[in-house]
């Protein structure tokens, strides 16, 4: 996909890193255009949580550049961190707090008015049917109740990227595919550009792009019904298969 | 950074903090329960044992209790400061940290407001403390109560500043809980906290040097003055330079270029 859009979601260019002498990402580039749901495959160790902390800020890459909703990361930190929403791969909710508390806090810290922040958090909550459970400690919510929350807060502020580091992990077949459907209309319905990494195939058997990340490398991409054409294979796990050589079954690689 | 950004983010980073503070009574009690024990029991078992002649700021002979209160405060701040900094480790680990960290404003300002929030957590400890003390006959002057603040705000800085940057540098839990025992007490115990300088070098040039040496002593010795209405100037200056030297090392330890999560091997990839 071209990285040549600037008001892409996002645009990362030969993004390296490594940790002493061990390359983790090599000349890394991915673009996640507005409105499309772009997912990132790779094994456990394939470089994709790295990727995620160098788009979030954790880390520095070593080299190359990425701009989010056209500002640039290095240059421009705070107005490119802003237009991110990010699920986390761990759950991020403070336990010992309320589900209220919790987005009340997300809000506080991305600047949001105190006379907006109830009703962006009333909204949000009634868009993924969790309303009744603002006043519930995070401890008494199921994991699904719990990863929904946190897609929820990860859109308090309007971003225009969205970032999910293998966010269903955990969760059963029925949750995971909610979730999955969440994000979707999420994309559609508010332009959101979304960059889904994954291990588990089902999930992004449409997506609009996909790459496939392997030892740190960026070893195939496209979009998906192209590539399946292209390579005469039903399923993105059969197409994983063909094309890293590594079995995959129709959920997990 | 906007003002009104900034702003927000201090108060819901200090809202979580207190909140969290209150829901985790036992660690409120604790807080208190470890500097009255000292207060109660050994300062009482001691006091016979350990005068205390008349060196600034006290004006006249002080029972030990009332000699060793300002150390009991350095100690809450002590503690508050790596336990803010364990939670922080503990935050890191769960991933709450990571939220903390991407939020859009200068990582500077974010450890700031953590650190800022951590002291006013103790800040209620040490007022609840001295009200306490207040029944045991610890009696400073009352414009003392409001001249400590500032001491105790910049005291309870530089050790969370230093907790922060050790915190930094610590990538485990239960690694971190050993430096704790590595900081906090050797800190405490070769410090004026429960014994003047004076007598420490009656019985060991080595240890009063090293006392010299440690912030913490300084630390004390601000709250002590400040306690007292008068202010220490040296040892306000070495805290302040001890907080910006700690403060610097701590971002430098949460830079991205470092990684902010440094571990063996590297995170998961």
């Amino acid at each position: 996909m071209s990285n040549d859009d600037t008001d892409a979601s996002l645009s990362a260019r030969n993004i390296n890193f490594s940790f002493g002498c061990k390359a983790v990402l090599e000349d890394v580039q991915i673009a996640v255009p507005n409105g499309q749901f772009v997912a990132l495959l790779g094994q456990n160790g394939a470089g994709k949580t790295t990727l995620f902390s160098i788009i979030t800020g954790l880390y520095a890459a070593h080299g190359g550049e990425i701009r989010i909703g056209g500002h640039d990361l290095r240059m421009n930190t705070e107005a490119a961190l802003a237009s991110i929403g990010v699920v986390f791969q761990r759950a991020t909710l403070d336990r010992d707090l309320t589900v209220k508390q919790n987005l009340r806090y997300f809000c506080h810290l991305h600047g949001i008015a105190t006379s907006e922040l109830q009703k962006r958090i009333d909204a949000a909550l009634a868009s993924y049917g969790l309303s009744d459970l603002q006043q519930r400690k995070v401890t008494e919510l199921s994991g699904g109740q719990q990863r929904r929350i946190e897609l929820a807060r990860a859109t308090l502020h309007d971003p225009n990227f969205l970032l999910l580091d293998e966010p269903t992990v955990g969760l059963d077949h029925a949750n995971r595919m909610e979730f999955v459907s969440n994000v979707k209309t999420l994309c559609k319905e508010r332009n959101v550009g979304v960059l889904w990494a994954t291990h588990l195939m089902d999930e992004v058997e449409d997506a609009d792009y996909v790459y496939f990340l392997h030892h740190g490398k960026i070893l195939f991409e496209g979009g998906s019904a192209d590539l399946l054409k292209e390579h005469g294979k039903k399923s993105i796990a059969e197409l994983y298969s063909h094309l890293t050589g590594q079995p995959a079954d129709a959920t997990v690689i | 950074m906007n003002l009104k950004h900034a702003r927000s983010c201090f108060k819901g980073i200090l809202i979580r903090e207190s909140l969290r503070f209150l829901n985790q009574r036992a660690r409120f009690f604790a807080a208190l329960v470890r500097p009255l024990v000292w207060l109660f029991i050994f300062a009482a078992g001691f006091r016979s044992v350990l005068g205390v002649s008349i060196i600034p700021p006290y004006q006249t002979y002080v029972l030990y209790e009332e000699y060793i209160t300002p150390g009991l405060l350095g100690m809450i701040m002590l503690f508050n400061g790596m336990q803010s900094s364990l939670s922080m480790v503990y935050d890191r680990e769960m991933g709450s940290m990571r939220l903390l960290l991407v939020s859009p404003l200068p990582r500077w300002f974010l450890l700031l407001c953590k650190l800022l929030s951590g002291v006013a957590v103790a800040l209620l400890q040490v007022y609840v403390f001295l009200l306490i003390a207040w029944f045991w006959e610890v009696r400073p002057p009352v414009s003392g109560y409001f001249m400590v603040i500032p001491a105790l705000i910049l005291s309870g800085l530089m050790l969370g500043a230093l907790g922060l940057m050790l915190s930094s540098f610590v990538t485990q839990l239960e690694n971190f809980a050993g430096v704790m025992n590595f900081v906090i007490f050797p800190m405490f115990f070769a410090s004026s906290a429960l014994y003047p300088l004076w007598r420490v070098r009656d019985s060991s040039e080595l240890l009063y040097w090293v006392a010299n040496l440690n912030p913490f002593t300084h630390a004390v010795e601000f709250v002590r003055f400040a306690l007292y209405s008068e202010i220490n100037w040296q040892a306000g200056l070495i805290t302040l330079l001890c907080t910006l030297f700690f403060s610097a090392v701590a971002i430098w330890g949460y830079d991205p270029l470092r990684g902010f999560l440094p571990r063996k091997g590297g995170p998961a990839t």
